[in-house]
Protein backbone atom coordinates (compact mmCIF):
# COMPACT_ATOMS: atom_id res chain seq x y z
CA UNK A 1 0.00 0.00 0.00
CA UNK A 2 1.51 3.58 -0.75
CA UNK A 3 -0.06 6.07 1.31
CA UNK A 4 -0.08 9.57 0.85
CA UNK A 5 0.13 11.93 3.74
CA UNK A 6 -1.90 9.85 6.15
CA UNK A 7 -2.98 11.48 9.20
CA UNK A 8 -1.44 10.75 12.43
CA UNK A 9 -0.99 12.41 15.22
CA UNK A 10 2.66 11.61 15.68
CA UNK A 11 5.24 13.70 13.51
CA UNK A 12 7.41 11.84 13.82
CA UNK A 13 5.69 9.60 11.59
CA UNK A 14 5.64 12.17 8.61
CA UNK A 15 7.84 11.74 6.24
CA UNK A 16 11.45 13.36 6.53
CA UNK A 17 13.38 14.79 4.12
CA UNK A 18 17.44 15.07 3.69
CA UNK A 19 18.10 16.32 0.57
CA UNK A 20 22.00 16.01 1.42
CA UNK A 21 21.51 12.21 -0.40
CA UNK A 22 19.71 10.62 -2.51
CA UNK A 23 16.18 10.60 -1.09
CA UNK A 24 13.48 9.13 -3.49
CA UNK A 25 10.46 7.82 -1.87
CA UNK A 26 8.65 9.16 0.88
CA UNK A 27 6.01 6.95 1.98
CA UNK A 28 5.89 5.91 5.82
CA UNK A 29 5.59 2.28 6.38
CA UNK A 30 5.54 0.10 9.46
CA UNK A 31 8.96 -1.28 9.75
CA UNK A 32 10.13 -3.69 12.49
CA UNK A 33 14.19 -4.80 13.39
CA UNK A 34 14.98 -8.14 14.51
CA UNK A 35 18.20 -9.33 16.04
CA UNK A 36 19.97 -12.67 16.52
CA UNK A 37 23.26 -13.56 17.74
CA UNK A 38 24.46 -16.34 15.63
CA UNK A 39 28.16 -17.51 13.79
CA UNK A 40 29.54 -15.17 16.55
CA UNK A 41 28.22 -12.33 14.63
CA UNK A 42 24.74 -9.64 15.67
CA UNK A 43 22.47 -10.49 12.77
CA UNK A 44 19.73 -7.37 11.87
CA UNK A 45 16.55 -8.12 10.15
CA UNK A 46 14.58 -4.48 8.90
CA UNK A 47 11.38 -5.08 6.95
CA UNK A 48 9.31 -2.17 6.01
CA UNK A 49 5.73 -2.20 4.15
CA UNK A 50 1.96 -2.73 5.30
CA UNK A 51 2.79 -5.61 7.54
CA UNK A 52 6.26 -5.57 9.04
CA UNK A 53 4.59 -5.94 12.40
CA UNK A 54 2.63 -8.80 11.61
CA UNK A 55 3.11 -12.59 12.32
CA UNK A 56 3.97 -13.46 8.76
CA UNK A 57 6.95 -11.31 8.31
CA UNK A 58 7.95 -12.08 11.60
CA UNK A 59 7.64 -16.39 10.81
CA UNK A 60 9.60 -15.20 7.50
CA UNK A 61 12.54 -13.83 9.65
CA UNK A 62 12.66 -16.66 11.81
CA UNK A 63 13.33 -18.97 9.04
CA UNK A 64 16.24 -16.70 7.79
CA UNK A 65 17.70 -17.20 11.58
CA UNK A 66 17.23 -21.02 11.18
CA UNK A 67 18.74 -21.12 8.03
CA UNK A 68 21.94 -19.56 9.39
CA UNK A 69 22.05 -21.54 12.18
CA UNK A 70 21.57 -24.85 10.39
CA UNK A 71 24.97 -23.16 8.32
CA UNK A 72 26.55 -22.15 11.54
CA UNK A 73 26.68 -25.93 12.25
CA UNK A 74 28.01 -26.58 9.19
CA UNK A 75 31.02 -24.58 8.68
CA UNK A 76 32.01 -23.66 12.50
CA UNK A 77 35.52 -24.18 12.85
CA UNK A 78 35.03 -23.58 16.24
CA UNK A 79 32.62 -25.86 16.84
CA UNK A 80 34.61 -29.51 16.89
CA UNK A 81 31.65 -31.70 15.83
CA UNK A 82 30.77 -29.50 12.78
CA UNK A 83 31.65 -31.23 9.16
CA UNK A 84 34.34 -28.28 8.02
CA UNK A 85 36.25 -29.22 11.74
CA UNK A 86 36.19 -32.67 11.06
CA UNK A 87 37.21 -31.80 7.49
CA UNK A 88 40.00 -29.53 9.11
CA UNK A 89 41.28 -32.68 11.11
CA UNK A 90 41.57 -34.65 8.73
CA UNK A 91 38.85 -36.99 9.56
CA UNK A 92 36.73 -36.36 7.02
CA UNK A 93 37.37 -35.34 3.03
CA UNK A 94 36.03 -32.29 1.23
CA UNK A 95 35.08 -35.20 -1.43
CA UNK A 96 32.39 -36.90 1.32
CA UNK A 97 31.32 -33.62 2.00
CA UNK A 98 27.68 -32.34 1.78
CA UNK A 99 26.71 -30.18 -1.62
CA UNK A 100 26.66 -27.00 0.20
CA UNK A 101 30.10 -26.94 2.05
CA UNK A 102 31.15 -28.48 -1.70
CA UNK A 103 29.39 -25.17 -3.10
CA UNK A 104 31.27 -23.35 -0.85
CA UNK A 105 34.66 -24.75 -1.96
CA UNK A 106 34.38 -24.06 -5.50
CA UNK A 107 33.41 -20.33 -4.73
CA UNK A 108 36.46 -20.15 -2.50
CA UNK A 109 38.32 -21.15 -5.44
CA UNK A 110 36.81 -18.84 -7.89
CA UNK A 111 37.21 -16.17 -5.11
CA UNK A 112 41.47 -16.76 -5.01
CA UNK A 113 41.47 -16.75 -8.84
CA UNK A 114 38.91 -13.39 -8.85
CA UNK A 115 41.49 -12.37 -6.49
CA UNK A 116 44.49 -13.01 -7.85
CA UNK A 117 45.35 -14.82 -4.78
CA UNK A 118 44.73 -12.37 -2.11
CA UNK A 119 41.13 -14.27 -1.14
CA UNK A 120 42.23 -17.71 -0.14
CA UNK A 121 40.70 -21.30 1.74
CA UNK A 122 43.34 -22.28 2.41
CA UNK A 123 45.12 -20.69 5.43
CA UNK A 124 47.45 -21.80 8.04
CA UNK A 125 45.65 -24.27 10.78
CA UNK A 126 46.65 -24.71 14.35
CA UNK A 127 49.96 -26.95 13.69
CA UNK A 128 51.32 -24.31 11.02
CA UNK A 129 49.80 -26.56 8.09
CA UNK A 130 47.34 -25.55 5.49
CA UNK A 131 43.99 -26.08 6.15
CA UNK A 132 40.57 -25.73 5.11
CA UNK A 133 38.69 -22.55 6.29
CA UNK A 134 36.25 -21.42 3.97
CA UNK A 135 35.45 -18.59 7.29
CA UNK A 136 35.96 -15.50 4.79
CA UNK A 137 33.53 -16.25 2.33
CA UNK A 138 31.30 -18.17 4.50
CA UNK A 139 29.92 -15.72 6.49
CA UNK A 140 28.64 -13.33 3.72
CA UNK A 141 27.52 -15.79 1.74
CA UNK A 142 24.64 -18.16 4.07
CA UNK A 143 23.91 -14.35 4.71
CA UNK A 144 23.33 -13.80 1.12
CA UNK A 145 21.48 -17.23 0.35
CA UNK A 146 19.45 -16.91 3.79
CA UNK A 147 18.35 -12.78 2.59
CA UNK A 148 17.34 -14.18 -1.14
CA UNK A 149 14.83 -16.92 0.54
CA UNK A 150 13.69 -13.95 2.99
CA UNK A 151 12.73 -12.08 -0.26
CA UNK A 152 11.33 -14.84 -2.06
CA UNK A 153 9.32 -15.16 1.34
CA UNK A 154 7.85 -12.08 1.59
CA UNK A 155 7.42 -11.84 -2.64
CA UNK A 156 5.13 -14.91 -1.91
CA UNK A 157 3.16 -13.46 0.57
CA UNK A 158 3.31 -10.45 -0.91
CA UNK A 159 1.11 -11.69 -3.77
CA UNK A 160 -1.70 -12.31 -1.81
CA UNK A 161 -4.20 -10.02 -1.60
CA UNK A 162 -4.12 -6.86 1.01
CA UNK A 163 -0.80 -7.83 1.70
CA UNK A 164 1.33 -5.44 -0.13
CA UNK A 165 5.48 -5.34 -1.17
CA UNK A 166 7.98 -5.08 1.69
CA UNK A 167 11.89 -4.31 1.32
CA UNK A 168 14.31 -5.94 3.74
CA UNK A 169 17.42 -4.88 4.86
CA UNK A 170 20.06 -7.50 6.08
CA UNK A 171 23.33 -6.72 8.31
CA UNK A 172 25.53 -9.66 9.67
CA UNK A 173 28.17 -7.54 11.80
CA UNK A 174 28.51 -5.29 9.43
CA UNK A 175 28.18 -6.83 6.45
CA UNK A 176 24.37 -5.29 4.71
CA UNK A 177 22.24 -6.70 1.97
CA UNK A 178 19.27 -4.34 1.23
CA UNK A 179 16.37 -4.86 -1.64
CA UNK A 180 13.83 -2.77 -2.40
CA UNK A 181 10.52 -4.40 -3.78
CA UNK A 182 8.42 -1.01 -3.22
CA UNK A 183 8.70 2.08 -5.76
CA UNK A 184 7.72 4.40 -2.68
CA UNK A 185 10.05 4.06 -0.05
CA UNK A 186 13.94 5.80 -0.04
CA UNK A 187 16.49 4.14 -0.74
CA UNK A 188 17.94 1.85 2.34
CA UNK A 189 21.18 4.23 3.65
CA UNK A 190 24.26 2.22 4.65
CA UNK A 191 26.97 4.42 6.71
CA UNK A 192 30.51 3.09 6.02
CA UNK A 193 32.00 3.92 9.62
CA UNK A 194 35.23 5.63 10.40
CA UNK A 195 37.97 3.07 11.43
CA UNK A 196 39.43 5.15 13.66
CA UNK A 197 36.67 6.32 15.77
CA UNK A 198 33.96 3.91 15.25
CA UNK A 199 30.78 6.05 16.59
CA UNK A 200 31.45 8.04 13.70
CA UNK A 201 30.14 7.50 9.75
CA UNK A 202 32.53 8.81 7.18
CA UNK A 203 29.32 8.93 4.60
CA UNK A 204 26.29 6.66 3.43
CA UNK A 205 25.87 5.22 0.70
CA UNK A 206 21.89 5.03 -0.83
CA UNK A 207 20.75 1.54 -1.75
CA UNK A 208 17.50 0.03 -3.00
CA UNK A 209 19.16 -3.31 -4.06
CA UNK A 210 22.98 -4.53 -3.33
CA UNK A 211 25.76 -5.80 -0.89
CA UNK A 212 28.07 -3.09 1.32
CA UNK A 213 31.03 -4.75 3.52
CA UNK A 214 33.78 -3.74 4.99
CA UNK A 215 36.83 -5.20 5.89
CA UNK A 216 39.07 -3.94 8.38
CA UNK A 217 40.51 -4.59 11.77
CA UNK A 218 39.05 -2.56 13.96
CA UNK A 219 36.66 -4.52 15.63
CA UNK A 220 38.78 -7.78 16.26
CA UNK A 221 42.40 -6.33 15.73
CA UNK A 222 44.79 -8.62 13.44
CA UNK A 223 42.55 -11.91 12.38
CA UNK A 224 43.40 -10.92 8.64
CA UNK A 225 46.37 -12.91 7.40
CA UNK A 226 47.95 -12.19 3.89
CA UNK A 227 48.12 -15.62 2.19
CA UNK A 228 50.71 -14.78 -0.10
CA UNK A 229 52.85 -13.50 2.83
CA UNK A 230 50.90 -15.40 6.18
CA UNK A 231 51.04 -11.69 7.76
CA UNK A 232 48.68 -9.26 8.70
CA UNK A 233 48.42 -6.88 5.29
CA UNK A 234 49.42 -2.96 5.99
CA UNK A 235 48.64 -0.21 4.01
CA UNK A 236 44.75 0.26 4.52
CA UNK A 237 42.74 1.12 8.08
CA UNK A 238 39.27 -0.36 6.45
CA UNK A 239 37.70 -0.97 2.99
CA UNK A 240 34.29 -1.40 1.64
CA UNK A 241 33.54 -2.49 -1.08
CA UNK A 242 29.52 -1.79 -2.54
CA UNK A 243 28.16 -4.34 -5.18
CA UNK A 244 25.23 -6.75 -6.43
CA UNK A 245 25.78 -9.47 -4.43
CA UNK A 246 26.96 -9.83 -0.59
CA UNK A 247 29.19 -12.63 -1.10
CA UNK A 248 31.03 -11.08 -3.48
CA UNK A 249 31.21 -7.26 -2.25
CA UNK A 250 32.94 -9.38 1.16
CA UNK A 251 35.27 -11.22 -0.97
CA UNK A 252 36.25 -8.51 -2.87
CA UNK A 253 36.21 -5.87 0.73
CA UNK A 254 38.89 -8.39 2.12
CA UNK A 255 40.80 -8.92 -1.03
CA UNK A 256 41.34 -5.16 -1.04
CA UNK A 257 42.31 -4.66 2.62
CA UNK A 258 44.65 -7.74 2.01
CA UNK A 259 46.13 -5.87 -1.01
CA UNK A 260 46.57 -2.31 0.63
CA UNK A 261 47.94 0.11 -1.20
CA UNK A 262 47.35 -1.10 -5.02
CA UNK A 263 43.28 -1.74 -3.69
CA UNK A 264 42.19 1.12 -5.51
CA UNK A 265 43.84 0.26 -8.29
CA UNK A 266 42.88 -3.50 -8.12
CA UNK A 267 39.12 -3.01 -7.41
CA UNK A 268 38.48 -0.11 -10.52
CA UNK A 269 39.43 -2.75 -12.75
CA UNK A 270 35.91 -4.74 -11.13
CA UNK A 271 32.56 -4.11 -13.51
CA UNK A 272 29.84 -3.33 -11.28
CA UNK A 273 31.49 -2.54 -7.83
CA UNK A 274 32.32 0.63 -5.73
CA UNK A 275 34.75 0.84 -2.88
CA UNK A 276 35.88 3.71 -0.40
CA UNK A 277 39.41 2.38 0.67
CA UNK A 278 40.61 4.10 4.25
CA UNK A 279 44.58 4.43 4.16
CA UNK A 280 46.39 4.67 7.33
CA UNK A 281 46.51 8.38 7.46
CA UNK A 282 42.99 7.94 7.53
CA UNK A 283 42.69 9.73 4.15
CA UNK A 284 39.68 8.09 2.26
CA UNK A 285 39.81 7.53 -1.61
CA UNK A 286 36.25 6.74 -3.38
CA UNK A 287 36.69 3.60 -6.49
CA UNK A 288 33.72 3.87 -8.79
CA UNK A 289 33.58 2.06 -12.16
CA UNK A 290 34.92 3.87 -15.08
CA UNK A 291 31.69 5.56 -16.80
CA UNK B 1 -20.25 14.25 -2.68
CA UNK B 2 -19.22 11.46 -5.35
CA UNK B 3 -17.59 14.17 -7.89
CA UNK B 4 -15.91 15.35 -5.54
CA UNK B 5 -13.89 12.12 -4.24
CA UNK B 6 -13.44 11.49 -7.64
CA UNK B 7 -11.88 15.01 -8.55
CA UNK B 8 -9.62 14.46 -5.63
CA UNK B 9 -9.23 10.87 -6.58
CA UNK B 10 -7.51 12.10 -9.32
CA UNK B 11 -5.27 14.12 -7.91
CA UNK B 12 -4.21 11.41 -5.72
CA UNK B 13 -3.15 9.24 -8.78
CA UNK B 14 -1.04 11.64 -9.74
CA UNK B 15 0.59 12.23 -6.04
CA UNK B 16 0.56 8.63 -6.29
CA UNK B 17 2.68 8.74 -9.46
CA UNK B 18 5.30 10.95 -8.68
CA UNK B 19 5.76 8.96 -5.52
CA UNK B 20 6.37 6.06 -7.58
CA UNK B 21 8.39 7.95 -10.25
CA UNK B 22 12.36 8.27 -9.07
CA UNK B 23 15.58 7.26 -10.22
CA UNK B 24 17.53 5.55 -7.82
CA UNK B 25 21.10 6.72 -7.08
CA UNK B 26 21.00 8.99 -10.60
CA UNK B 27 23.68 11.81 -11.33
CA UNK B 28 23.32 14.22 -7.89
CA UNK B 29 22.18 17.12 -9.63
CA UNK B 30 18.65 15.39 -11.38
CA UNK B 31 18.21 13.53 -7.19
CA UNK B 32 18.22 16.85 -5.83
CA UNK B 33 15.46 18.05 -8.17
CA UNK B 34 13.33 14.88 -7.53
CA UNK B 35 13.87 15.40 -4.30
CA UNK B 36 12.69 19.31 -3.95
CA UNK B 37 9.46 18.16 -6.30
CA UNK B 38 9.05 14.88 -3.64
CA UNK B 39 9.14 17.45 -0.86
CA UNK B 40 6.50 19.99 -2.26
CA UNK B 41 4.30 17.11 -3.21
CA UNK B 42 4.40 15.62 0.14
CA UNK B 43 3.67 18.47 2.22
CA UNK B 44 0.29 19.39 0.19
CA UNK B 45 -0.16 15.68 0.78
CA UNK B 46 -0.35 15.98 4.19
CA UNK B 47 -2.33 18.83 4.71
CA UNK B 48 -5.05 17.85 2.97
CA UNK B 49 -5.15 15.35 5.76
CA UNK B 50 -3.88 17.06 8.95
CA UNK B 51 -7.26 18.34 10.29
CA UNK B 52 -8.14 14.90 10.82
CA UNK B 53 -7.04 12.21 13.66
CA UNK B 54 -5.97 8.57 13.96
CA UNK B 55 -7.00 7.04 10.34
CA UNK B 56 -8.61 4.08 12.37
CA UNK B 57 -11.32 6.30 13.12
CA UNK B 58 -12.80 7.38 10.24
CA UNK B 59 -16.24 5.63 9.61
CA UNK B 60 -17.38 3.62 6.69
CA UNK B 61 -15.76 0.36 5.72
CA UNK B 62 -13.61 -0.45 2.71
CA UNK B 63 -15.46 -0.12 -0.70
CA UNK B 64 -15.52 -2.78 -3.17
CA UNK B 65 -13.85 -2.11 -6.33
CA UNK B 66 -15.70 -0.36 -9.17
CA UNK B 67 -16.04 2.87 -6.95
CA UNK B 68 -18.90 2.06 -4.92
CA UNK B 69 -18.35 3.61 -1.53
CA UNK B 70 -20.18 3.01 1.64
CA UNK B 71 -20.84 5.59 4.51
CA UNK B 72 -22.66 6.32 7.35
CA UNK B 73 -23.21 9.88 6.68
CA UNK B 74 -22.60 11.70 3.68
CA UNK B 75 -19.40 13.14 3.71
CA UNK B 76 -17.51 10.11 5.38
CA UNK B 77 -16.41 7.18 4.66
CA UNK B 78 -13.91 5.02 2.26
CA UNK B 79 -13.76 5.04 -1.48
CA UNK B 80 -12.28 2.75 -3.72
CA UNK B 81 -11.36 4.79 -7.12
CA UNK B 82 -11.58 2.85 -11.02
CA UNK B 83 -8.56 1.69 -11.38
CA UNK B 84 -6.48 3.88 -14.09
CA UNK B 85 -4.23 2.81 -16.63
CA UNK B 86 -1.43 5.19 -16.67
CA UNK B 87 1.85 5.11 -18.72
CA UNK B 88 3.30 3.43 -15.64
CA UNK B 89 0.86 1.26 -15.27
CA UNK B 90 -2.40 0.66 -13.50
CA UNK B 91 -3.16 2.83 -10.51
CA UNK B 92 -6.05 2.06 -8.40
CA UNK B 93 -5.98 4.41 -5.19
CA UNK B 94 -8.36 3.93 -1.84
CA UNK B 95 -9.63 7.18 0.10
CA UNK B 96 -10.97 7.76 3.32
CA UNK B 97 -13.27 10.91 4.32
CA UNK B 98 -13.93 11.73 7.22
CA UNK B 99 -16.32 15.14 7.19
CA UNK B 100 -15.77 16.35 3.57
CA UNK B 101 -11.62 15.94 4.15
CA UNK B 102 -9.74 13.06 2.73
CA UNK B 103 -7.95 11.91 6.07
CA UNK B 104 -6.24 9.00 4.03
CA UNK B 105 -5.32 7.80 0.48
CA UNK B 106 -3.41 4.50 -0.59
CA UNK B 107 -2.74 2.91 -3.29
CA UNK B 108 -4.68 -0.39 -3.50
CA UNK B 109 -3.65 -1.28 -6.70
CA UNK B 110 0.21 0.30 -8.25
CA UNK B 111 2.11 -0.14 -11.10
CA UNK B 112 4.43 -3.42 -10.92
CA UNK B 113 4.79 -6.74 -13.14
CA UNK B 114 5.32 -4.23 -15.68
CA UNK B 115 9.17 -4.14 -15.38
CA UNK B 116 9.06 -0.54 -13.68
CA UNK B 117 9.73 -1.56 -10.51
CA UNK B 118 12.01 -4.14 -11.05
CA UNK B 119 13.58 -1.08 -13.24
CA UNK B 120 13.82 1.33 -10.40
CA UNK B 121 14.65 -1.20 -7.58
CA UNK B 122 17.39 -2.69 -10.23
CA UNK B 123 21.32 -2.58 -8.61
CA UNK B 124 22.88 0.63 -9.40
CA UNK B 125 26.59 1.35 -8.59
CA UNK B 126 26.86 4.54 -6.45
CA UNK B 127 28.46 7.55 -7.17
CA UNK B 128 30.33 8.06 -4.28
CA UNK B 129 30.64 11.94 -4.84
CA UNK B 130 30.49 14.96 -2.72
CA UNK B 131 26.70 14.69 -2.46
CA UNK B 132 27.09 11.18 -0.61
CA UNK B 133 30.20 12.29 1.66
CA UNK B 134 28.14 15.31 2.96
CA UNK B 135 25.74 13.40 4.78
CA UNK B 136 26.62 13.00 8.04
CA UNK B 137 23.31 12.81 9.87
CA UNK B 138 22.08 10.04 12.02
CA UNK B 139 19.43 9.07 9.24
CA UNK B 140 20.82 5.91 8.37
CA UNK B 141 19.36 2.32 8.36
CA UNK B 142 22.72 0.13 8.92
CA UNK B 143 26.56 0.21 9.67
CA UNK B 144 28.94 -1.33 7.63
CA UNK B 145 32.28 -1.53 9.49
CA UNK B 146 35.35 -3.74 10.64
CA UNK B 147 32.92 -6.90 11.70
CA UNK B 148 31.26 -6.37 14.55
CA UNK B 149 30.88 -9.08 17.21
CA UNK B 150 28.16 -10.80 19.46
CA UNK B 151 30.44 -9.40 21.95
CA UNK B 152 30.77 -5.70 20.51
CA UNK B 153 27.08 -5.29 19.38
CA UNK B 154 26.08 -3.22 22.38
CA UNK B 155 28.29 -1.01 21.69
CA UNK B 156 27.81 -0.66 18.36
CA UNK B 157 25.69 1.92 16.34
CA UNK B 158 24.33 -0.73 14.50
CA UNK B 159 22.21 -1.62 17.91
CA UNK B 160 21.08 2.06 18.09
CA UNK B 161 19.54 1.93 15.07
CA UNK B 162 17.76 -1.91 15.76
CA UNK B 163 17.05 -0.63 19.10
CA UNK B 164 14.66 2.37 17.56
CA UNK B 165 13.18 0.39 15.25
CA UNK B 166 12.65 -3.07 17.43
Amino acid sequence: MISIGAASSDPSALPTFDRGTGFTGSAEHPRRAFVEQIMGLPISVHVRGPKARGPEVAGAVTELFTALRADDERFSTWKPASPVSRIRRGEMSLEDADPRILEVAALCEEATRRTGGAFSAWLPGPDGEPAFDPSGLVKGWAVEQAFDALVERLDRLGAAEGFGAHDVLVSAGGDVAVQCARTDTPDWRIGIEDPRDRRRILLSVPLRRGAVATSGTAARGQHILDPTTGRPPAGLLSATVIGPRLTWADVYATAAFVRGRDAATWIATIADHAAVLVDLEGILETVCPAG
Amino acid sequence: MRRIVYAMMGTVSALVLLFSYHTSLGSSSSETGNANANNGTGTGASSSGETSGDPSEASGSSGSSGSSGSSNSSSSGTYTGDAVDTQWGVVQVKITVKNGKITRAEAVQYPSGNGRDQEINAYAVPQLNSEVIAAQSGNIDAVSGATVTSGGYLQSLQSAIDQAKL
